[in-house]
Parts: structure tokens; C-alpha cells; sequence
């Protein structure tokens, strides 16, 4: 594990500006510390003269009918300055106003630092969340359908939400630790070692052991906080599927068990985040040891020193004071680590995802047109990731432009595959696509992709009209041109303001799938892919979509089942010999 | 310096306390987190279906997943840091005022400010921005949520772009809120900053006027320093209120949804006869206009009945109201003579079974996936059960055979599939009316055909209610009563 992970820096501009920014307020934060600390030592040394630990020889020192504040201060100088023997009451006030000011004005520069940090950590934290979000969402999407699928959408929306959210202890609290770390030990040795070269000397030798051990630790707990982000997303899916899945449940009487079936899962994610919490406070609680310790090694040296006379109050004091300051945020970047763990987990399952190759494809932009070229597949293998069987075995396809060819077969045959391979969606195991003499795989996809409308079995709409969803296909058409389509589709009856709920909610199936239609329809894709188009229609609008398809012109390539699909197209192409249909 | 000796001596007595005290706080923290899911999970089970079709699934599952586990957040991020705050504090603050009264009333000062103020103004500020926050991520929930399951759509429109442009709206209108958000989280955490140098800049200034051994002075001094280190979660736990607050208030809108149907107080006897008959019915949805009104039909025990019409003419809530998943507007479902309302709907379920056009698949293995619908039968049933759905070969095919995982909502099963185990299912239940609704609509017009000429075979004395556009795919054979729905 290191520090700071540079790909985190590299991916995203609001992380380097934040680090930045972050060590110079360190810095400044180190400083004053140091003077709090001197500040500290003057005032207190102030009360105890050297010669012994009473206030009561300094009152008597002050005498007189001096005001409050005066024999205060000569109470104080009398400490901070032993040898120098200032005279008058002025300067004696002045000692102690000095401290005071002095004082406040520290704690008041450390309130406006760490107001600073807190906003620019949070700002960070923000830009680089919303960063990450759309990278990862965008490299998904170019890692297409199927890798998706695979990927499982739930778990992946829980870690752009809920686990990107687990950065925020990242960059509001380690990193600024992290920073802190670095600068205010070494300001404080520093000034130590004017005062006190053995005690700095001690901090210097036991210092690095917290380093050491805190990583030793975080090297034991990553792999448990790794387990604790699965049994997160494992937990979220578990939801989702009894969630959706809960009208099932309901009618085979089971949807009450999932109270306690939901109690158990649960229960085990209790057990399995305790393991790794039980290791992250035994771990703070070494190094809080460890650094008590340190100190008290610190302490005892100074006293021994001072008993000895070989050190002032004074400097004992601040060096005693100062001590605690040199561990102290070292000890907190260890707390922070593991505050922070799941979003470092998150980050890295986002750099995963971000570093999965896309598959490699062409730069041609020169496709040729299928309104004149032919569309070729030969021996077309596709095996699905986890599947023995292929799901396309050695299958061969002509189209000439124009023709309107229909797919049948039993379902499970490929019939879709063979339109997800025309649309670049799956890896070939063998064979090759060829349009216009040249192989598919040359050319640019979203150049190639243009050539191509698709409905698919199940269309995914998207909240919003009818009219957005139509628009998809072609985002500048215009009212007119998105009501032509939909006629065209046989949806004349839909209004293009018609509310569209999420995944198409609000339409019926039919509806969604003549939508989905006019939205292949309104491209000016010269190939059209259709899977079952006319499922869900009633024979009227059946036949009213075949009269629009007909009627396009377009080579259509269609998954046909309905014998009035069937009698429409040019001609029929079997796909797949697998038996599964008769018992 | 024995002070300081004694200090660190605590130093190490503290560490192992807070080590105890974060681990039973956790452990704690999780079992009431549990029961809380386990309870809203109950509370679905009594909305599914009718009162969460309107949800966006996304948001839904945000509210699940982020607003249940604010529930963890409200014990360890909020009360267990107030409560060690408050014990801590008011122990140094005897100690200072034993020693000194007067600092003792400064440093209670600078505790009262830190424990009030503090979080009172943290919260003031942060409340607009947080209430923001948890809407602006349901949103970008729901939004990555409907990018992911429309991933195919937009790669072949290539639509990413735009998709993604719609994405960063939300998107950034979050990461405006978290911005806003970061402004107040500064403030509070300096206030503290103030407070505990300011008691301590009392201790000095207090006690160098009083009459008191060097040493005590130190701890005047000293001391209230010691306090940021209690204190410094109090701001933070404030804010985490509020959004917690927010997270559990939605949480309690979720509970609070009317439930789509009510269950009688004192539910009659399942009748013994299975005779259906639908009179004078008009169902709807919420705030929306009658889907059906004044239906009225017979159905006796064994008969055959199919009801046809156009998309949205009501067929999937005829069969809702079957299935008691909704309460009728007007008129009754009498099964033997007796209203479904007088039922409880798993005495109605008992009896009724539905086969939709998508019907759930778990994500688990076939096996699991048919014994939810009778738990405990033998490997034979199942295989007769996925034979009878003409699935058994497919499922003899695959190398792990009825261990096989289907993958999310049945992903790597095809359409035809996932409906013919959904099918299986349906008969391993056995129950004594079955309502159709599309079966066929993913299967091929043989299959389809084959597949109704099974299920009214299979059906034998059972009733068969059969919801299809497509009629003409009923077996000639079966005697039937058509009704059509406009």
C-alpha cells in the first residue's frame, strides 16, 4: 500500500491541486504549533521560578500595591528571563499581554487553518469523486453490453455512489494527515534540537518505528478491508434481487422469509466487518501505545536532565510539550488509513475497471455504404464468458442490400448474438465480418455502429417523453420527423410529451418495443437489426410495422418468430441446431 | 512531572478503553443496523408490488442500501462519539474547577460552546446542503443506475456522449451540494479549535493571578487542550445528524407509503370450492383514471377461461386484482362465494398462481430458484417439474445441471429460458387456479403453441385464466370461454 496513490493523482487535476494546497497549509500548521508551544513553555516556566516550585516567593517578589496584571508579569519574567533582570512594571505587564496576544493569535491562525483544510479537502473530494464517476461510467460504456452484464450493474452502482463516497475520509482526513505528518515532526525536531539535542535525538530514533508498524499493520488489513467492500456489494445485490424480486416471492408464499433471510445475510456482514474492525483498533491502540511509550522515554530523559541542572524549565517544558506534537499525526495517519481504507478499496476497484482494456478495434472511418455493399459473416464463433457451449458455432450470412432476411430458430440458438456480433458488442472466437470487401473489425465502432438500427428484445428506455427516447437514434430530429417514425413503427396513437417512467415504466411492453422501433426508424442507419419487433403487438399494428419496415427500404435483419414476420421477409436464415426444445 | 508521568500512564489505560468501547459500539451498531434492514424489508414485502411500481428502482435501492446505513452512522458517528464527549468533558471540567473555580467555570464555558454552539451552527448550515445531498444522490444513483441497464441501447446509438453529458448534470449538481456542504464542516471544526485554545488561554491567564503550585498551573494550562482530541468528533457527528436525519426521514416515507392493499382483521377460512367470479369490477392506479370498470365474469373450478385486447386495455391488472397484489376500486372477486378482500392475500396466493411475460429469476442456481416456489422436494420433482416446462434437456446440457447460476435477473439464460423455468416453478407450486399473463410473449409461434398445448394439459382440474393477445395460439382442442377487454 503505498501513501498516496499516483494514479489517483494522475486520474484526477482536483487531487494535485488539494495536495498542494495541503502542504502549505502543513507547513503553516507545523509552525504554529512550535510557537504554540514555546508560547506554552514561557507562560507556565513564568509561574515556577527555577530556584523552586512555589508561586509563593514570586507574589512576594512582586509586592506592593501593584495591580493584578503587573505582579503577574514580574511573576512571569522573573521565569522566562532569569539572568537578564529587566527592571520596571511596564515591561513585566508586557511579558505576559505578549504571551496571551501572542497565544490567541496562534489559536486563532490554527481555527482559520483548519477551517481552510476542511474546505479544500471536501472541495477536492468532490471534484475528484465526480471525476472518477464519469470516467468509470464512460469506460463501461465502451466496454459494451456484455462485459457489463458480467459485471453486474448494482455492484457497480453502489461503487460509484456509496464506495466513491468512502474517499471523502481519504482527502478530508488522510491526506492532510499523510501531509502533517511529514511537516509538523520535522518542525518540531528542528526546533527541539536547539533546545534539547538528546530529547530530539530520542524522538528521531523512535519516530520511525510508527511508520514501521503501521504499515506492517495496514499491510495485515488490506486484504480484510478488501473482503469487508465485497461483503458491501454482495449485501447491495442481495438487496436489489429480493427487492425486485419480491412480487415473485409474494406469490409463492415466501416473501415474508426474506425478513429474516435479509436478518441472516445481514447478520454475516456483521460478523465479517467485526473481524476487520477488531484488527483496526488493535492496531490504533499499538500505535497509541507505542507512542506513549516514545514520549514517556522523551520525559523521563528531560527530567533527569533537569534535575540535573544541565536544562532550564523553560526549555524542559516546551520540549515535553512539543514531544507528544512530533508523534501525534503520525499516530493519526494511522487512524485516518483505516477510516479511510474503503474509499482506498473503492478507488482501486475504480482504477480496475478504468484499466480493463477496451477491445482493440480500427480507426478507419471509411465504412462502406451498406446501401450498396453486401454484409458477410463467415463462420462466426462466439463463446460466452463461463458458458461451455458456443452461442454461435461456425455460423455463415449474405446480405445484399435492400434484402429484408429474417432469423429463426428454437430461442437460445444465437439469434441475437449474430445481431450483437454486427454491432460489435461480443468478441469473435473465429471467423470474421465483412462488409464491402473489408473486415468490420478495421473500422472505427462508432463510425461502424452508424450503419446500424437496433430494437433490441428488451429495449431500454430511459426516463423522460417518448419523444427523448425516439430522439436517441437521431438527437436533432425534429417533432415532425420523431412522429413520422413513431407512425412508421405503428405507435401513431403515443403523444411525444408521453411521461416514459425508469426502464420504460409508464408504457406498456408493446408500446416500449414500438418506441424502441422508431427509434431504429428515425436513424438514417441504411441496416436495420430487429430482434422480434413485433413482439407484444396485436396483428394489427403487426401489420402496420411491416408496412413501415417494407416501406423504409432499408436491408433489415430481423429475429422472427411470428409467421406474419416470417411471411414478410425476402427470406428466411436458420440459426443454430441445438436440440432443446422437444423432450 | 509526575503529572505528566501519570498522563501518559492514562495515555494507555485510555487506548485499551477506547479499543473496548469501539469494539462493543460496532458490534451494537450492526445488529440494530440488521434488524432495521430486516424490518424494511418486511415493510416492501407488504408494498411489493403495488406501492413500488411508481419508485425509481435506483432510488429505491440508494434509499435501501445508503439510507438504511445512516442507521449506522446515527450510533457510531453521532451518539457514541457525543456520549465519550460528554463524559470526558465534564470529568476534566470537575477536575479544573476542584482545583481552580475559576477556570473550572471557563472551561465549562468552552464545553458548553463546543457541545452547543457548535453543533448548533454546524447543523444550521450544513442542513439546506445535506437535505440537497441525499436528493442529488438518489438521483445519481438512479441515473448511473439507468445508464448501466441501457448500456446496449446507448453503445448502438452511440449515444455515450450525450448519455453521459445528462449524467454529469446530476452529477454536478452533487458535487455543487458536496461543495456547499464543505463550507459549514470547516466552521464547526474551527469553532472547537477556538474553544479549547481559548480555555486554555484562560487557564493561563486565570491562573497566574490565583494562588497555586506550578504544577497545577501547568495542568490548568494544559489540560483543556487535551479536550480537542474528545471534542474534535462533535462537529462532525452534528453534521452526520443531519444527514442522517434526512436519510432516516426518507426511510420513514417508505414506511409510511399506504399499503396498495389491506389485509382484513379477521381473515375467513379458506372456502373449500375454487369457483371464480368477477362482479361488477373497476380497478386503478393512484391518482390515475379506472383501468377497468363494471367487468363482470365467471370463471367455475376446472373451466378454461382467455381474455384478450389490446396492449393497456388491463390485462396485467386484471391480474393484480386476481392475485389480491391490488385492492378494487368497486365490485368483488368471490372465490367459492367468498370476497378475496375477506382473505388475507397469502391465503388468496395459496390458491391462485401467476405466470407473467417476465418473471423474476433469482440470482442463484436453478435448483434454488425452483425450490422457493415448494421448499424441500426431491431432485426428482424438479427434474419433472423442467421436464414438463420442456426445459429438462437444456438444464441436462449444462455442465453444472440444476446448480447452474442464472446470473442477474436470469442474465445468462435466454428469454425462452428464463421463461420455462419461471414456468417449472409455477407448476412444482401447484396451485389450483393459474392466471396466464403472456406466457408466450418470448417464445417462438411453435414453441409458444406447444408450450399452452402443455400447460392446459398439465393444468387438468385446474381453472386457467389465460391473459394473451395472441389467442390463436390456444390449442383448438381446449374448450374455452373468450372474453375480450377494450
Amino acid at each position: 500500500m503505498k501513501p498516496v496513490d499516483p494514479r489517483l493523482l494522475r486520474r484526477a487535476r482536483g487531487a494535485r491541486v488539494f495536495l498542494a494546497a495541503s502542504v502549505l497549509i502543513g507547513i503553516a500548521s507545523g509552525l504554529l504549533i512550535v510557537v504554540q508551544a514555546v508560547l506554552l513553555a514561557r507562560g507556565i516556566a513564568g509561574m515556577v521560578p527555577v530556584a523552586d516550585g512555589g508561586t509563593g516567593v514570586l507574589r512576594g517578589d512582586a509586592g506592593g500595591g501593584e495591580a493584578g496584571g503587573g505582579v503577574l508579569g514580574g511573576g512571569l519574567l522573573g521565569g522566562v528571563l532569569p539572568g537578564e533582570g529587566l527592571p520596571g512594571e511596564e515591561l513585566l505587564g508586557g511579558g505576559l499581554a505578549a504571551v496571551a496576544l501572542g497565544l490567541g493569535a496562534v489559536v486563532v491562525g490554527r481555527a482559520l487553518l483548519v477551517w481552510m483544510q476542511e474546505v479544500v479537502a471536501q472541495r477536492a473530494a468532490a471534484a475528484v469523486k465526480s471525476t472518477l464517476r464519469r470516467q468509470v461510467l464512460e469506460h463501461s460504456l465502451k466496454l459494451g453490453p456484455v462485459w457489463l452484464s458480467g459485471e453486474r450493474s448494482s455492484a457497480l452502482t453502489t461503487l460509484l455512489t456509496k464506495g466513491l463516497d468512502d474517499l471523502d475520509p481519504y482527502f478530508a482526513r488522510y491526506l492532510p494527515q499523510l501531509v502533517l505528518a511529514a511537516t509538523v515532526p520535522a518542525g518540531v525536531i528542528g526546533w527541539m534540537a536547539t533546545g534539547d539535542l538528546i530529547a530530539a535525538g530520542t524522538v528521531v530514533v523512535t519516530l520511525p518505528l510508527i511508520p514501521i508498524f503501521m504499515a506492517l499493520i495496514g499491510w495485515a488489513t488490506q486484504a480484510h478491508s478488501r473482503r469487508r467492500q465485497h461483503a458491501l456489494s454482495v449485501l447491495a445485490h442481495h438487496f436489489a434481487d429480493v427487492v425486485s424480486g419480491l412480487p415473485t416471492l409474494k406469490l409463492f408464499g415466501r416473501a415474508k422469509a426474506q425478513e429474516s433471510a435479509v436478518r441472516r445475510v445481514t447478520d454475516k456482514h456483521r460478523v465479517a466487518s467485526m473481524s476487520s474492525l477488531r484488527l483496526a483498533f488493535l492496531s490504533s491502540f499499538a500505535l497509541e501505545l507505542l507512542a506513549s511509550i516514545s514520549v514517556a522515554l522523551v520525559a523521563v530523559g528531560v527530567g533527569l536532565r533537569l534535575v540535573d541542572g544541565k536544562l532550564g524549565l523553560e526549555t524542559a517544558l516546551m520540549v515535553l510539550i512539543l514531544a507528544p506534537e512530533a508523534y501525534l499525526p503520525l499516530r493519526q495517519v494511522g487512524m485516518q488509513f483505516h477510516a479511510s481504507a474503503d474509499g482506498v478499496a473503492a478507488s482501486e476497484e475504480v482504477f480496475r475497471i478504468l484499466e480493463t482494456p477496451l477491445p482493440e478495434r480500427g480507426d478507419r472511418t471509411d465504412v462502406p455504404d451498406l446501401r450498396v455493399s453486401r454484409l458477410q459473416l463467415y463462420d462466426v464463433t462466439v463463446r460466452y464468458p463461463g458458458r461451455d457451449e458456443a452461442a454461435l458455432d461456425g455460423f455463415d450470412l449474405d446480405v445484399r442490400p435492400g434484402e429484408v432476411v429474417a432469423l429463426t430458430g428454437p430461442s437460445g440458438a444465437g439469434k441475437s448474438t449474430v445481431l450483437a456480433v454486427l454491432l460489435g458488442f461480443v468478441e469473435l472466437e473465429r471467423g470474421v465480418v465483412v462488409a464491402g470487401g473489408s473486415a468490420a473489425d478495421e473500422f472505427e465502432p462508432t463510425v461502424w455502429r452508424r450503419q446500424f438500427g437496433w430494437v433490441p428484445q428488451r429495449p431500454g428506455l430511459r426516463m423522460g417523453t417518448v419523444a427523448d427516447n425516439v430522439r436517441l437514434g437521431r438527437p436533432d430530429a425534429s417533432d415532425d420527423e420523431v412522429r413520422l417514425a413513431l407512425i412508421a413503427a405503428g405507435a401513431s396513437e403515443l403523444e411525444l410529451d408521453k411521461a416514459v417512467g425508469e426502464q420504460g415504466q409508464l408504457l406498456s411492453g408493446g408500446q416500449q418495443r414500438r418506441v424502441a422501433l422508431a427509434r431504429a426508424l428515425i436513424t438514417d442507419a441504411p441496416v436495420l437489426l430487429l430482434d422480434e419487433p413485433t413482439a407484444g403487438l396485436d396483428p394489427d399494428a403487426e401489420a402496420a410495422v411491416i408496412a413501415g419496415l417494407r416501406a423504409s427500404g432499408r436491408t433489415v435483419l430481423m429475429v422472427a418468430h411470428r409467421p406474419a414476420l416470417i411471411a414478410a421477409a425476402d427470406r428466411t436464415v436458420t440459426v443454430g441446431t441445438r436440440e432443446l426444445v422437444n423432450a | 512531572m509526575v503529572a505528566i508521568v501519570a498522563v501518559r500512564a492514562f495515555g494507555v489505560g485510555r487506548g485499551l478503553f477506547r479499543y473496548v468501547e469501539r469494539l462493543v459500539g460496532h458490534d451494537a451498531a450492526y445488529r440494530v443496523l440488521g434488524e432495521t434492514r430486516a424490518q424494511i424489508t418486511g415493510r416492501l414485502e407488504r408494498l411489493a408490488p403495488g406501492g413500488l411500481s411508481s419508485q425509481r428502482k435506483g432510488d429505491l435501492l440508494a434509499r435501501l442500501v445508503l439510507d438504511v446505513d445512516a442507521v449506522l452512522d446515527l450510533w457510531l458517528r453521532v451518539l457514541l462519539p457525543v456520549a465519550v464527549a460528554a463524559v470526558t468533558a465534564t470529568a476534566t471540567v470537575v477536575l479544573i474547577a476542584l482545583l481552580l473555580p475559576t477556570a473550572g467555570v471557563a472551561v465549562a464555558l468552552a464545553v458548553l460552546i463546543a457541545c452547543t454552539v457548535v453543533p448548533w451552527l454546524t447543523a444550521k448550515t450544513a442542513a439546506r446542503a445535506e437535505r440537497k445531498l441525499a436528493g442529488a444522490r438518489g438521483e445519481v444513483a438512479a441515473s448511473a443506475t439507468e445508464t448501466l441497464l441501457t448500456a446496449g441501447d446507448i453503445v448502438a446509438f452511440n449515444a455515450i456522449d450525450n448519455v453521459l453529458d445528462s449524467f454529469s448534470t446530476s452529477d454536478s449538481r452533487l458535487a455543487a451540494a458536496e461543495r456547499r456542504s464543505a463550507w459549514s464542516a470547516g466552521l464547526g471544526a474551527a469553532l472547537l479549535v477556538l474553544c479549547v485554545g481559548g480555555a486554555s488561554l484562560a487557564g493561563l491567564v486565570l491562573g497566574s493571578t490565583a494562588n497555586i503550585t506550578g504544577a497545577v498551573f501547568a495542568v490548568l494550562v494544559l489540560t483543556p487542550l487535551a479536550l480537542a482530541d474528545v471534542l474534535g468528533g462533535i462537529p462532525a457527528a452534528a453534521q452526520l445528524a443531519i444527514r442522517v436525519r434526512a436519510s432516516l426521514d426518507r426511510v420513514q416515507e417508505l414506511l409510511d407509503t399506504p399499503e396498495p392493499v389491506t389485509e382484513p382483521e379477521t381473515p375467513l377460512p379458506l372456502p373449500h370450492g375454487r369457483d371464480l367470479e368477477v362482479k361488477h369490477l373497476r380497478v386503478g392506479y393512484a391518482d390515475h383514471g379506472d383501468v377497468l370498470n363494471e367487468l363482470s365474469l365467471d370463471m367455475p373450478a376446472g373451466s378454461r377461461v382467455v381474455i384478450t385486447g389490446p396492449s393497456g386495455s388491463g390485462k396485467s391488472t386484471l391480474a393484480a386484482v386476481l392475485l389480491r397484489f391490488l385492492e378494487p376500486r368497486d365490485g368483488e372477486v368471490l372465490l367459492d362465494g367468498v370476497d378475496l378482500a375477506k382473505l388475507e392475500g397469502d391465503q388468496v396466493r395459496s390458491v391462485v398462481g401467476l405466470l407473467t411475460q417476465e418473471s423474476h429469476v433469482f440470482d442463484t442456481s436453478i435448483r434454488e430458484n425452483l425450490l422457493l416456489a415448494k421448499p424441500g422436494v426431491s431432485d426428482l420433482q424438479l427434474w419433472k417439474a423442467l421436464y414438463r416446462a420442456r426445459l429438462g434437456i437444456f438444464v441436462e446440457t449444462l455442465p453444472d445441471g440444476l446448480d447452474t447460476m442464472v446470473g442477474e435477473h436470469g442474465a445468462r439464460l435466454s428469454g425462452g429460458e428464463r421463461q420455462r423455468l419461471a414456468f417449472a416453478r409455477l407448476l412444482l407450486a401447484d396451485r389450483d387456479i393459474l392466471v396466464l399473463d403472456e406466457p408466450t410473449e418470448h417464445l417462438d409461434e411453435e414453441t409458444g403453441r406447444a408450450l399452452l398445448e402443455d400447460l392446459f394439459a398439465a393444468a387438468g382440474h385446474r381453472t386457467v385464466v389465460l391473459l394473451t393477445h395472441r389467442p390463436e395460439l390456444v390449442p383448438p382442442h381446449v374448450p374455452r370461454q373468450l372474453v375480450r377487454l377494450t
